[in-house]
């Protein structure tokens, strides 16, 4: 079983605000059967503009039903401007936290209420739509959506970002673009800064001996959890010639890892000019 | 609170005169069984004893009895060890629906170059015979195919099977892990070449298992470092949990008859109860070839986790193969290929009897159930007004 709080188990057992809202000012819809969990919310706002009633229904598991019932109890009586500032993280808080592989349905609380807010605001369709690229086909999870709860809970890993948003939870040929994105945005924070690099040119040794300690260290655990691996065959002045292996051998996004993450990886610690090529051997 | 369990598909109470068979060898009979002096060769005849126990259930030889860990250990060295010990280009052949003890060793061996096929199945989870006769065509083959689905209780017809695969100078192991207990098994009749069992399934510890391979057979070993079990299996037998399986084993023959059709006739009560209560379900499976304990059921609407956790505050113990309770975010992959909807799939719930059973305990869950359904779909989007 799961170790849900006492707090979960109870809007579990007595969920809050169950039902739904004749005409109401704001509806939201978000999530589907096929993913295993939907939530349609509406709210009705009183003459100053605060939400005076919601109302849920959810189709899901135990966290899903106490994410939704907590997120209502959370928003009565807000006006929409504070309640669009509640996080994903502040419906898991309320619960007293919620297991990392169910994060997700906080998450699914926090999107069907900005479904609804647009929909007041904009009196456009209740149901989510994806804008953008969509990254994970399986569940649908574009890549907006793992921009905003890789930031928003800053998360590090793709199994994060899975537990999050379920990106990557299905045939798994999205992870490489997803540790992509979680690379790009952490390279986006500040970072401490890097010890300065020895002012003279490497040797071709030190070079290739730096490479390879970069690949071990940096690249290869996270090639290694998507069943792949990396192989140094030469370098040549400022070209890294390489060859995946297992499974990023034919992976299609092989290509977007090779850039993103093994030149960067590579740039960040070895030299700024190097470039990576791939051979298939 | 009263408490009834019916997830036996998952793992059994261990029966009393198992545990009372076990405890000498806790104690006085600590012995080593390989050694030669009294210590070991009192021991020694009792592990040979539970071996003529664990062969007379399914009709083999006690020769033929080797004894493993557990369900996967028995799995993963019928098909590894068969696939190694080819002296000649072999393909793998099973089913989209096996356990994942079977299925992923197979596909590590696809890793490795080996050609697998996963024969699929219908709408009430069976294999076609047809389908496997066409793959068995295309040379020689290690077919691994269960001989009842835990998920479901579907019986796969593996004696037709196993004359198809024997005649065309295949190798066919079956995991018996679901029947075994529940099913009469013949090894005599069914020409099987290995067969997998778990003693934790037919009322034993968890941490036993055997595999029946029959004589002549080509195996290699998955542990090296023994002469123990002919060669086959190095490490010091687990006494203890041998000797309790061979009991169990003993209970599980006698059990074979008209217990097995008291538990069908409960578990039939129970599927009549909740048809006839609950709108908008639907039985997954087979039911003309089923396992006489087990129930699937969907519930439309709803999702299986929250329903396990009502009927966990009831008591009662089940399962589901709904997404949230496999640890994964996708439902399980039997329910899947069996190409039933998603949300049939997502409230998919596993009910499996044993003998411990009475006609009480399924009166029990059928004054819970409805009041659980009956809530759950009141919080759904998705349930009809």
């Amino acid at each position: 079983m799961w170790e849900y709080t006492d707090k979960v188990l109870d809007h579990f057992r007595n969920p809050r605000n169950v039902g739904t809202i004749k005409d109401p000012d704001g509806a939201g819809e978000v999530g589907s059967m096929a993913c295993g969990d939907a939530l349609k919310l509406g709210f009705k706002l009183d003459k100053k503009g605060r939400i005076a009633d919601v109302k849920f229904q959810t189709f899901g598991c135990a966290s899903a039903i106490a994410s939704s019932s907590a997120l209502t109890e959370m928003i009565k009586g807000l006006t929409l401007e504070e309640a669009e500032k509640v996080t994903n993280q502040d419906i898991a808080n309320f619960l007293g936290g919620l297991p990392e592989q169910k994060m997700h349905c906080s998450v699914m609380g926090r999107e069907a209420l900005e479904v609804a807010i647009a929909n007041y605001r904009t009196g456009k369709t209740s149901k989510k739509i994806l804008e953008g690229r969509v990254v994970c086909h399986c569940f649908g999870v574009t890549e907006d959506e793992i921009v905003r709860v890789v930031r928003d809970n800053r998360l590090t890993t793709v199994e994060q970002v899975t537990n999050y948003c379920k990106a990557g939870g299905g045939c798994g040929k999205c992870r490489g673009e997803i540790e992509a994105i979680i690379a790009r945005i952490r390279g986006e924070e500040p970072v401490a800064p890097v010890a300065p690099r020895p002012a003279p040119p490497l040797t071709t040794l030190q070079k290739i001996r730096l490479i390879e300690e970069t690949m071990e260290k940096e690249i290869r655990p996270a090639l290694k959890k998507d069943g792949g691996d990396i192989e140094l065959m030469d370098v040549v002045d400022n070209r890294v010639v390489v060859a995946l292996r297992g499974m990023c051998a034919n992976c299609q996004v092989a290509r977007f890892t090779l850039k993103d993450v093994v030149e960067a990886k590579l740039r960040e610690f070895v030299a700024p000019d190097l470039v990576v090529e791939e051979v298939h051997p | 609170m009263r408490t009834v369990y019916l997830d036996n598909n998952a793992t059994t109470q261990p029966a009393p005169e198992v545990i009372e068979a076990m405890m000498p060898f806790f104690t006085e009979l600590w012995g080593n069984p390989s050694s030669m002096h009294v210590f070991g060769g009192q021991v020694r005849r009792h592990v040979e004893l539970a071996r003529a126990q664990v062969a007379a259930l399914i009709g083999a030889d006690p020769s033929e009895i080797l004894f493993t860990s557990c369900g996967t250990e028995s799995d993963n060295m019928a098909i590894r060890g068969a696939v190694e010990a080819a002296n000649t280009p072999i393909n793998v052949i099973t089913s989209r629906v096996e356990h994942p003890a079977v299925l992923e060793p197979c596909r590590m061996l696809k890793e490795h170059g080996v050609p697998v096929v996963e024969l699929e199945v219908d709408g009430k989870g069976q294999i076609r015979l047809d389908d496997l006769q066409l793959t068995l065509s295309r040379g020689r083959a290690l077919v691994s195919l269960m001989w009842a689905n835990n998920e479901t209780g579907v019986i796969f017809p593996i004696a037709e099977a196993a004359e198809l695969v024997k005649a065309s100078g295949s190798i066919m192991h079956t995991d018996a892990v679901q029947a075994a207990g529940k099913l009469p098994i013949d090894v005599q009749r069914v020409p099987v070449d290995m067969l997998s069992l778990s003693g934790h399934k037919l009322h034993a510890p968890k941490g036993i298992g055997v595999l029946f391979i029959r004589r002549g057979t080509r195996i290699h070993p998955l542990l090296l470092g023994g002469h123990q079990e002919g060669g086959k299996r190095g490490g010091t037998e687990n006494v203890p949990y041998i000797v309790g399986l061979g009991r169990a084993c003993e209970l599980a023959a006698r059990a074979l008859g008209d217990e097995s059709t008291r538990v069908a006739a409960l578990r039939d009560r129970l599927q009549a109860g909740i048809m006839a209560a609950c709108p908008d379900v639907r039985v997954n499976g087979d039911e003309a070839h089923r396992l006489p304990n087990t129930l699937n059921i969907s519930f439309q609407y709803i999702e299986g986790e929250s329903i396990l956790y009502h009927l966990s505050d009831c008591g009662i113990a089940a399962s589901s193969g709904s997404a949230c309770t496999s640890g994964s975010l996708e439902p399980s992959h039997v329910i899947r290929a069996m190409g039933v909807p998603f949300m049939a799939a997502h409230g998919s719930i596993r009910f499996s009897l044993s003998r411990y059973n009475t006609a009480a305990d399924i009166e029990y869950v059928l004054e819970s159930l409805p009041n659980i359904i009956k809530k759950l779909r009141a919080i759904s989007p998705f349930a009809a007004p």
